[in-house]
Order: C-alpha cells, then sequence, then structure tokens
C-alpha cells in the first residue's frame, strides 16, 4: 500500500505492507533513526513521536494508520544548528546518560510544555508516564523538564553561560 | 516484532464498514486506536485474515450531554474525555478513570469503545460503564440494537458484538431533575502502565437522602468486569448509613472471583474490593450530596 506522511515537514512516500509498524517505516524506510525502538511492546516510550501534535507510540501504531497525517521525530525539533529549548534543558541539565530514551522523553516534553507551560514536579512526573529510562535518569530528566519550562517561560536565559568556559575565562584574567 | 500479514481495509463511511464485515465478519478485527489490538496482532495472539481500521470514518469520536443522556461516540479517546472538564459536573466518574488509564502517550490513541470491545478483564472502561449501568449501541447492515453493559461482557475478551457489528455509542443515563449523582473510580496498579491488580468504579444517586439507585462495578477479579448486584441491591432504597455501605462493599467483595497471581493472592485481591467500595462510595455520596 502507499503511504504518504509529513515528517519534520518533509512529504514522504513509501509503499509498505499493512503489517509495517510505523517505527519501523520511520526508522528503516525512511531512515530517520533518532526514533529508538526501546521494549516494542508498548511499555517503554523510547519509539515516541508526534501524530498531528500529539504524542504517540510509535511501534504500537502501523505506518497505514499515519497515511495523510502529520509526524515529528526528534530530528525535526532543533532548527538547523539552534537547539530545541527541550533539547537546551537537558544539555545543561545533563538529562541523558546513554540516550537511549532521551528522542522519547524530548518529544514527550515538548508536547507536555506546550499543554502545560508551568507544570509542577508532580505534574512532569505524571506526563512521562509513558517514557522510561532504563538508566533511572529520571532526576536530571525532571529537572530538564522544569529548567526548559523556565527557559520558554523566560524565567531563564535560553541558554546559560557555559560554566566550564566561565571559569576557564576567570583563570585567563588573574 | 511483527504481526503475521493481514489484510487492511480502512473505510470512510460506516455504511462501507459494516458492509465489509458482513461479508469478512468472521475473519475480520475492527481496530479503532489499535492499543489493544496491535499488541495482540505483534505477540501473534491474533492473526485476522482482514484488519478494519475504523479510524477514518467520520463521525464517530466526541462526547454529548443531552438532558436525560451523556453520548459517547465509540472512537473518542481516553484523553478526550480526561481533557473535557465539562463532564465535572456531568459525569465526574469519566474523567476520574480516564486519567488513571495506561500512559498519556496510550491515552493519545487509545479510545473507550476499542477498550470495552477488547474486553479485557482488567479493562478500566468495562467497570465504569456497568456502574453507569450505561446502554452500548451496536450497529450492522441489518440495523442498530441496543445491549446494557450488564449483558454485553460475556467473559475474558469476549462480548455480545456479533462479527457483523460495531460498536457505535455508549449511552449513559443521567439523573433526572432534583436528583443528585456521584461517582468514583479506584485502581491498585503495581506502577504505571501494569494491568490492574483490582479496579472499582462506584456510581450512586440519591433523591431525598435516599439511595435511588447504586452501581458498581470490578475490575480485572474475575473472567470479564463484573457488576456486583447483590452489593447495588443491599444499598437500593436504603439510607446510605455507615452500616449499609460496609454491609454492600462485604458483598461486593464476595462477588469478586479474583485468582492468585504475581499481583497478589486471592483474599488480598478481595480485600482490595472491600476497602475501595468503602471508599469508593464515602466519596460518591459525598459528591452526590455536595452537588445540585
Amino acid at each position: 500500500m502507499q503511504v504518504s506522511v509529513t515528517i519534520n515537514g518533509q512529504q514522504r512516500t513509501a509503499d509498505v505492507e499493512p503489517r509495517l509498524l510505523l517505527v519501523d517505516l520511520i526508522r528503516d524506510q525512511l531512515r530517520l533513526t533518532g526514533t529508538h525502538i526501546g521494549c516494542d511492546t508498548s511499555s517503554c516510550g523510547a519509539c515516541t513521536v508526534l501524530l498531528d501534535g500529539e504524542p504517540v507510540k510509535s511501534c504500537t501504531m502501523l505506518a497505514v494508520q499515519a497515511d495523510g497525517r502529520e509526524l515529528t521525530t526528534v530530528e525535526g525539533l532543533a532548527s538547523g544548528a539552534a537547539l530545541h529549548t527541550v533539547q537546551v534543558g537537558f544539555h545543561e541539565e545533563h538529562g541523558l546518560q546513554c540516550g537511549f530514551c532521551t528522542p522519547g522523553m524530548v518529544i514527550a516534553i515538548d508536547q507536555l510544555l506546550r499543554d502545560n507551560p508551568n507544570p509542577t514536579e508532580w505534574e512532569v512526573r505524571k506526563g512521562l508516564d509513558g517514557n522510561l529510562c532504563r538508566c533511572t535518569g529520571y532526576q536530571n530528566i525532571v529537572k530538564s523538564a522544569l529548567s526548559a519550562g523556565r527557559k520558554l517561560r523566560g524565567e531563564e536565559p535560553f541558554e546559560k553561560p557555559d560554566v566550564a568556559m566561565t571559569e576557564t575565562a576567570a583563570v585567563a584574567a588573574h | 516484532m511483527v504481526p503475521a500479514a493481514f489484510d487492511y481495509r480502512a473505510p470512510t463511511s460506516l455504511e462501507e464498514a459494516l458492509m465489509v464485515l458482513r461479508e469478512h465478519g468472521d475473519d475480520a478485527k475492527v481496530m479503532a486506536g489499535g492499543q489493544s489490538l496491535i499488541p495482540l496482532l505483534k505477540l501473534r495472539l491474533a492473526s485476522p485474515a482482514l484488519v478494519v481500521d475504523i479510524g477514518r470514518i467520520p463521525g464517530l469520536s466526541g462526547i454529548e450531554a443531552e438532558d436525560a443522556t451523556l453520548r459517547i461516540r465509540t472512537r473518542t479517546r481516553h484523553f478526550d474525555l480526561e481533557r473535557d472538564t465539562s463532564l465535572d459536573s456531568v459525569c465526574p466518574i469519566l474523567r476520574e478513570a480516564a486519567r488513571q488509564i495506561s500512559d498519556p502517550l496510550v491515552r493519545n490513541l487509545g479510545t473507550v469503545g476499542g477498550s470495552l470491545c477488547h474486553a479485557d478483564p482488567a479493562g478500566d472502561w468495562g467497570s465504569v460503564m456497568l456502574a453507569l449501568d450505561a446502554q452500548l449501541v451496536a450497529r450492522s447492515a441489518s440495523g442498530e440494537r441496543t445491549i446494557a453493559a450488564g449483558d454485553f461482557f460475556q467473559g475474558p475478551f469476549s462480548t455480545a458484538l456479533r462479527p457483523d457489528e460495531v460498536l457505535t455509542e455508549i449511552r449513559i443515563p443521567r439523573p433526572g431533575a432534583g436528583r443528585r449523582g456521584g461517582g468514583a473510580y479506584l485502581k491498585l496498579e503495581r506502577k504505571v502502565g501494569d494491568f490492574a491488580t483490582v479496579g472499582v468504579a462506584v456510581q450512586v444517586q440519591l433523591t431525598d437522602g435516599t439511595v435511588e439507585k447504586a452501581g458498581i462495578g470490578l475490575t480485572a477479579v474475575g473472567p470479564s468486569n463484573l457488576k456486583a448486584r447483590s452489593a447495588e441491591q443491599a444499598l437500593t432504597g436504603r439510607e446510605p448509613t455507615p452500616g449499609a455501605i460496609t454491609e454492600a462493599a462485604r458483598l461486593a467483595a464476595e462477588a469478586a472471583e479474583p485468582n492468585d497471581d504475581v499481583r497478589g493472592s486471592a483474599a488480598y485481591k478481595k480485600d482490595v474490593v472491600r476497602v475501595f467500595v468503602q471508599r469508593g462510595l464515602a466519596g460518591a455520596l459525598a459528591q452526590a450530596t455536595a452537588r445540585g
């Protein structure tokens, strides 16, 4: 069957079997491997993508269900070299360890913050109910989400001054 | 994991879907959001020759509050109910149950009708609809019929729907003027996204301080969602005294038929049913008393 999707703003078409999972279309046929397959049983959320702006598990959706719809994967978040706010949050707050769950986390947090721009820590944790981190690095993932929220609300600079660079500059000044 | 091969149809009208099912119903599975069916396909616990995706049929989702009935169309997602604050004054148990289903990613695709038709004994909506005495509307190419929630669940993953039928709508009766309703859904799970260890749905309607209607549905403690009829009867027509509540909770626990499994012993689960019915009734009655 022909499936046509708009993915990260680009129109793409593929010929698929009805049984092909959306995540396999994205990774194997559209060659966007930022979306990961973790558990493959609808438990872990590593495969989270945005479907018409809402996060869903692409391992629990058929590619044919996405025909004519709009998808965003982690590759579609940054604009060129400029990271997405949630990605900056992860960078600054050390929100990733092995990085496997990160694409799903970032996508889920992006939508969570659009839905609720000023979440409490508890709301972030509840909002990430569907995303598991096998490193158990939740503490910093939640911090990253809260930091991204503050940036989006203008309560924190988009990029904090780089601590290492500032220290180097201070030493040099002596 | 890769599902076994199947043919796929995505009709764009209900009539078309019903014609396909009339011809191929025995070999077909209807898919709404796919959040139950796709895991089954991947595990090859289901391998239908044909999947009929009703996701592209307009008019199958949405909630309408009419005077006597709240209508939930079949493809309304868990997320749609969770989000709809107007339900707080109409039927609060719906939002309370919706937000306890699986996780937000699944709630964005999973549907009420799909969950009911999947008929997992650990499904949440079945108990809620049993407590609410909902009517389920089934359509086939030869017509429409309504099935009481109490007659719908026939065993594990088995319902009163015929292979050529589609569940199109859930109709929930609303308390009439001067009557007050309240409800609660309580669920115990080991962790987010796990099947319920025990779930209890409770709905009451009060008139002049007396329980006019009581509904109690039980999740994950039997071969299907169970309606605790003896407990409901024990409350109906009575003042909701602490004694009456304790007695109803005892009867509901007696009606539960749980198994020993990794989530707990049968005796433990029965006791959770008792405690949840007691707590649920207390909450539902407080709600019914507070609401005008």
